[in-house]
């Protein structure tokens, strides 16, 4: 269970936090999470079922919080966990159910040559990424977390005074830019409604306002020769009840022959 | 374990007292904390039965052979173990069997760093009486309880029938808007302690801090459901929510979905959902008694006695604030009924988050003004003051609704009571009379053939059809 692994490993990492060396816990949470976070990735964009894809995507999400916080981070990682992991993902998986469950993607190519195409591309981007981000940080003179955390008091603190000090109009713009996003994306799904929406207690008014009947409608087949639904409901006063039956449906009389009982076990011969 | 280079951490690193311990003290840590919650989920189970039995009037679970009742639960999960596994056939397999893995898993996850005393001596070494502390613990929890509803998305999803889906569709929604809800409460508490850390929670809950209100000093009293009293009613409400507990339990919601996201399981699987919701009841009660209640702290009248805050003793405290907790869930159970979904959304959206909101921006006002100078000081709460007026003033009427008024008008019976014309005449039942003719025609017990009546061919097997067909 993970809070057997967390002991350990929280007391390790700050102790590891330090720049250069690497400590052996560190080494192993690293492969581990690396190989499974690595794995996931590529399984997200082989599966076929789009649930699949996702729940894929959700592990690779969790994994990256998890190397925040082995890396000393333990606010980011937390809250890439409760955020992305969490929250975000749960919309997803929230749209993808709304979907239905049994959609898969065919295995027809549209374009020709797409796939083979997409895997060269994805190879030289991860390359140069990769080439990039090691050039750029072989030489790079790490400070360590220790001064860092040491001028505000640790990792929370110090987050929280960059966040609202030095960052916090771009924080602010940042936020300003989600929430105009998600009201435009409430705008253009808002559906006009003709009228005001009753509320329950006026649709109980309503219900029992003169001129109405106030108990269900009769089902069709209630108190009737049979149990169709094409056939109307008999009122207690004998006359049959229009509202027992769809407009849908076109009513009918029964015959005699319709209506009289057939015996399944004789074949509907016992006159 | 490591000792060195944890010195220069001190203020920002592990909370005090943790990120020492042997191996084995650990896991004597996780086992017991294991154990301990296997028990009070055992307890929890017959004190929720026996607790709603006495709400009505009868005895719920009361077998002299298990113990007056008290083995149920323990009877009932060793059953389910052994019962006939069934899944469906349009299951998704893994992600079927995986579901109740993560509930499980994740339920036991958040107790890890719920602290449940102070320091104490285990076999000579000295330890905290808490599984583990991070800078960020409750966020640990917050993060435990966001992938719980994997496990009932998940099992809604994977059983390939239309009410898990329902089911599992209705969490995703709820918890994560009870789970903003949620996480927002917890912030005055965290600007109230100045840390994450469970443990310093409750150490800030020790004495009360005082507190500077424009020109006069007044002294808080040390636990925070008294100062943070707002907080504490939105987190006991979103985590109710949260914990899928009545009367927010719609992701299970029999009496519409039969069962929600778990109909589809049976056997080991269910007994996990089953394990994970009663423990999730028993996190929720201890991170209220943690956040709250003073965690492990003896109340008011004990607190007098100078050995209830120190060694084994506090774990009677914490037990017994937690299990008063699992009550008070238990009480909300057996009063309210479960709310409609939208009712659900309205309040968690619209009245929970921006109340908090605002609660949040209050409290942070006085915090500078209280810290502040006074300049600072008075202008804050000349800006509170201007603020309520403002609303107060600015506030918009609410609309007359001229058709509601007009509805309002109709007269719908005796003072508005829905209730028949007073001058109602019943129709006599015009079936009357040929039923009783049926009935004196046909002789005591003869057999459905061969005694047709006239019109009614009464057959035994349908004798609705064939009074009906006597109409014709």
């Amino acid at each position: 269970m993970t809070h057997v692994l967390a002991h350990p490993l929280a007391g390790q990492v700050l102790a590891l936090a330090s720049p250069g060396a690497m400590g052996t816990g560190e080494k192993v949470a690293f492969w581990v999470l690396g190989i499974i976070a690595l794995g996931c990735a590529i399984a997200m964009v082989a599966a076929r079922n789009a649930m699949h894809s996702a729940l894929f995507l959700v592990v690779t999400m969790f994994c990256l919080g998890i190397f925040y916080i082995i890396q000393a981070g333990p606010f980011i990682g937390m809250a890439q966990i409760i955020v992305y992991t969490g929250a975000i993902m749960m919309l997803f998986l929230f749209v993808l159910m709304l979907v239905g469950r049994d959609v898969s993607d065919s295995l027809i190519e549209t374009l020709r040559g797409q796939r083979t195409a997409g895997i060269l591309v994805g190879l030289g981007l991860a390359g140069l990424l990769g080439g990039g981000i090691a050039r750029a940080l072989g030489s790079i003179d790490a400070k360590g977390l220790e001064q860092a955390n040491a001028t505000h008091g640790g990792n929370v603190p110090g987050l929280a005074a960059l966040m609202f000090t030095r960052y916090v109009f771009a924080f602010e713009v940042t936020s300003a830019l989600l929430i105009t996003a998600a009201v435009g994306a409430m705008i253009l799904a808002h559906v006009q409604r003709n009228g005001e929406k009753k509320t329950q207690k006026e649709q109980s008014r309503e219900r029992f306002a003169e001129g109405n009947h106030p108990a269900p409608k009769a089902g069709p087949g209630v108190f009737a020769h049979s149990n169709s639904v094409a056939t109307p409901a008999i009122l207690p006063d004998g006359t049959r009840s229009a509202r027992s039956i769809s407009p849908l449906v076109e009513p009918r009389e029964l015959t005699a022959e319709d209506t009289r009982p057939k015996d399944t076990l004789t074949g509907g011969g016992n006159q | 374990m490591n000792t060195s280079g944890l010195a220069g951490l001190a203020a920002g690193g592990q909370p005090a007292g943790f990120g020492h311990d042997v191996w084995w003290i650990v896991l004597i840590k996780v086992v017991a904390a294991f154990v301990l919650l296997l028990l009070l989920t055992l307890f929890a189970v017959v004190f929720e039965r026996k607790v709603i039995g006495a709400f009505q009037v009868r005895p719920g679970p009361n077998r002299k052979a298990r113990g007056f009742g008290w083995l149920q639960s323990l009877a009932d999960g060793l059953k389910l173990a052994f019962k006939e596994e069934i899944i469906p056939t349009l299951a998704d397999k893994p992600v079927y069997f995986i579901a109740p893995v993560i509930s499980g898993a994740v339920a036991f996850l958040s107790f890890a760093v719920i602290p449940l005393g102070p320091e104490v001596s285990i076999f000579g070494h000295h330890t905290m009486l808490q599984v583990s502390d991070v800078p960020v613990a409750v966020l640990v929890i917050l993060a435990a309880s966001s992938m719980a509803v994997y496990g009932t998305v998940l099992a809604g999803w994977a059983s390939g029938t239309s009410w898990p889906l329902l089911g599992g569709m209705r969490a995703a929604a709820q918890m994560i808007s009870y789970e903003v809800a949620m996480g927002l409460s917890m912030v005055a508490v965290f600007m109230t302690a100045h840390s994450m850390s469970t443990s310093e929670i409750v150490a800030a809950q020790a004495h009360g801090a005082s507190l500077e209100l424009g020109v006069f000093t007044t002294h808080i009293p040390s636990w925070y459901f008294i100062p943070l009293l707002p907080s504490f009613v939105i987190y006991f409400i979103s985590a109710l929510g949260e914990g899928n507990r009545t009367p927010f339990d719609l992701p299970e919601g029999e009496s519409e979905l039969t069962g929600g996201y778990l109909t589809e399981y049976s056997s080991f699987k269910f007994a996990m959902f089953y394990l994970a919701e009663y423990i999730a009841m028993v996190t929720i009660s201890a991170l209220c008694v943690t956040l709250f209640f003073g965690g492990w702290r003896a109340p008011w009248p004990i607190s007098l006695w100078s050995g209830a805050n120190s060694g084994w003793v506090p774990i009677i405290w914490f037990l017994a604030k937690t299990i008063i907790f699992m009550g008070v869930l238990v009480w909300i159970r057996a009063t309210l009924p479960r709310v409609r979904y939208d009712q659900l959304m309205k309040l968690g959206w619209k009245v929970l988050m921006p109340v908090n909101l605002v609660w949040i921006l209050i409290l942070a006002g006085l915090r500078v003004a209280a810290r502040n100078n006074d300049q600072t000081k008075y202008l804050v709460l000349a800006g509170i003051v201007v603020t309520v007026l403002l609303l107060v003033l600015v506030w918009p009427e609410k609309q007359k609704d001229d058709r509601t008024q007009l509805k309002r008008e109709i007269d719908t019976g005796v003072g508005g009571y829905p209730v028949p014309p007073l001058d109602l005449v019943v129709p006599p039942n015009p079936r009357l009379k040929r039923l009783e003719a049926e009935r004196a025609e046909e002789p005591v017990g003869a057999g459905s053939k061969g005694s047709a009546g006239s019109g009614a061919a009464a057959g035994g097997p349908s004798e609705t059809a064939a009074s009906g067909g006597s109409e014709e």
